[in-house]
């Protein structure tokens, strides 16, 4: 049977939980065909990242070094994970559902003609994967009909492996032909916040239309949001109302979240950002409307004036600490 | 320039979607049909490159039933030159890529540009797909398209999830539209008259020779689990009291 690759994202000389709970969801593939789970780390010096890759739990990190892998572009990532499944033996590649997850995948899937499962939720023991559909209102079973597989993982829904023996490394040399025509990395403006990252975040405050402006999102939101130590959400209607940058988009086309606390602040709970939080452990809604269909989903709905329970719960929460 | 385009006929993002009775797929009836909302600002982009070019071709695809003509209708009404229907039945996003692919081939656009998902699958996958195939750059999830080189490289800006990422490639390129690149336009009256004597080229994707059928099987569709109904609290002192006590988060 063939071994299960994972694609590991690093940046800044650290992996991303992202990549630890991919692992978790290939160690749940490979338990049905019985091969072996392979981290592949590929970029142009990787120095400390391979440490804390031999950490997460996979059989082995196998580490792939070069000048032409120095950026995240999907062709020439493409070319390289090809090449590193064929020289493992590997006939699953498993991706994190990231916005790196999502790039890369489906250009490998089309390359080696493999079937491809995006954004799975379950892996069952027959081998079928699950996932959503529909903004989250449907979840599909589905068979990767192909001897080759790809897939991406939501990773709300693995776990990382606890307690994992140290993995073997070994570094592979390939040659990797960039073509031409390939894509040129120009820069990257990170987004820089000293709060927790949002897809990671035990707790998460999301604000929606009812902010009214990008500058309450700044004066009302953010105090409650540093009061409980933690990440900033928002609502599509948000971002298109151009209230707060699209990397804070929670829902079906933003990120997907599953903090244990999630505050939803002047939502009013559009299926579409339903499907990116409902999975959190508890949910808390306030929204003066009472009929909004985020309460549906709250565990504890307030319905109130968000100008005034706000401040009131930042206050509160602060007097706890 | 040549700019293709696509136009999936998907439920409108607004409809209650329910799973059928035999759990085979969805509730269709009453479900008001619309262009998917990405392929509508990838439709968008490419009418803005025409408008500054003034000698752009936009032509519009769509893959499915007949009843796509309704979508790509849609796309020509808002300003698109000519539209392909390419008819199969329900293929996966990897049939879909190699139908494209074949569309590509026939066109010779300079550019394609998709949305970044549909919203009823949401597989995020055929443009990537369509990338490889053809072996040309990919730009996924972009919020900035600018065309240089008198339209022969462009340079974009993603929207990724540690922030924004800016690429340059050559054309010809495959590009899929984030939700901020731009706002779409609404068909204007005389834009849907002119709309109905735009051409409209039909194509049997059975006649194209290549692999139709699903690589991925569609095994069972189940509703998402239920959430247990919650509660109303009269204060954000019962909030704070709820968080501490019940449910032990704070």
């Amino acid at each position: 049977m063939g071994n299960v690759l994972i694609y590991g994202e690093h940046a800044g000389g650290s992996i991303p939980k992202a990549t630890a709970v991919a692992v978790g969801a290939a160690q749940q593939i490979a338990a049905a065909s019985g091969g072996d789970t392979i981290l592949a780390l590929l970029g142009n010096d990787l120095g400390g990242v391979k440490d804390a890759a031999a950490q997460l739990g996979a059989t082995k990190v196998v580490c792939v070094e070069s000048a032409d892998l120095e950026h995240e572009t999907a062709d020439t990532r493409t070319l390289a994970m090809k090449a590193v499944a064929e020289a493992t033996g590997s006939d699953t590649v498993v991706f994190a559902a990231t916005t790196a997850g999502k790039d890369i995948a489906p250009r490998l899937a089309a390359s080696a003609e493999a079937a491809i499962a995006s954004d799975v939720t379950a892996v069952n023991d027959d081998g079928t994967l699950v996932r959503p559909m529909y903004a989250g209102n449907v979840f599909a079973t589905v068979k990767l009909e192909s001897d080759f597989k790809v897939v991406s993982v939501r990773t709300t829904a693995f776990e990382p492996v606890e307690g994992a023996a140290a993995s073997a490394s070994e570094d592979l040399s390939l040659s990797i032909e960039k073509p031409a025509n390939a894509v040129e990395f120009v820069k990257l403006d990170a987004t820089v916040s000293d709060r927790p990252v949002l897809t990671e975040a035990e707790r998460v405050v999301a604000g929606g239309r009812g902010l009214k402006s990008g500058d309450n999102f700044t004066t009302v939101l953010e105090p409650l949001v540093d009061a409980l130590g933690a990440a900033m959400g928002a609502s599509r209607a948000a971002v298109d109302a151009g209230y707060v940058p699209n990397d804070l988009q929670v829902g079906q086309t933003g990120k997907v979240i599953a903090p244990t606390l999630y505050i939803g602040v002047g939502i009013s709970g559009a299926i579409q950002h339903l499907a990116g939080m409902k999975d959190s452990k508890v949910i808390v809604a306030i929204n003066k409307d009472a009929e909004a269909p985020i309460f549906s989903v709250a565990d504890f709905g307030l319905v109130a004036d968000l100008f005034e329970a706000v401040p009131e719960l930042t206050e509160k929460v602060k007097s706890l600490a | 320039m040549k700019i293709l385009v696509t136009a999936k006929r998907v439920p409108d993002p607004e409809t209650t979607i329910k799973v059928n009775a035999d759990g085979t797929g969805i509730e269709e009836a009453g479900i008001k049909w619309v262009v998917n909302p990405f392929d509508e600002i990838a439709i968008e982009e490419a009418l803005r490159i025409k408008e500054a070019q003034g000698e752009a071709e936009v032509v519009i695809v769509s893959v499915g039933s007949a009843d796509c003509q309704e979508q790509l209708r849609t796309g020509l009404a808002m300003g698109a030159d000519r539209a392909i229907l390419v008819s199969a039945d329900n293929p996966d996003p990897t049939a879909v890529s190699r139908i494209l692919e074949k569309i590509v081939e026939q066109e010779s656009p300079d550019l394609v540009i998709m949305g970044k998902q549909a919203i009823d699958d949401d597989s995020n996958e055929v443009g990537q797909m369509l990338a490889q195939r053809l072996g040309w750059p990919q730009a996924t999830f972009i919020s900035e398209l600018e065309l240089a080189g008198g339209g022969g490289s462009a340079t974009c800006v993603r929207e990724i999830d540690g922030g924004l990422e800016t690429l340059s490639f050559p054309l010809p390129a495959v590009i899929t539209a984030d939700l901020r690149l731009n706002e779409p336009r609404y068909a204007s009256l005389p834009g849907i008259m002119k709309a109905r004597k735009k051409p409209m080229e039909e194509i049997d994707a059975s006649s194209l020779g290549i692999e139709l059928g699903r690589s991925v099987t569609i095994v069972s569709v189940q509703p998402p689990p239920e959430r247990a109904a919650g509660r109303v609290v009269e204060s954000v002192d019962e909030l704070i009291a709820a968080l501490q006590g019940e449910a032990k988060v704070l």
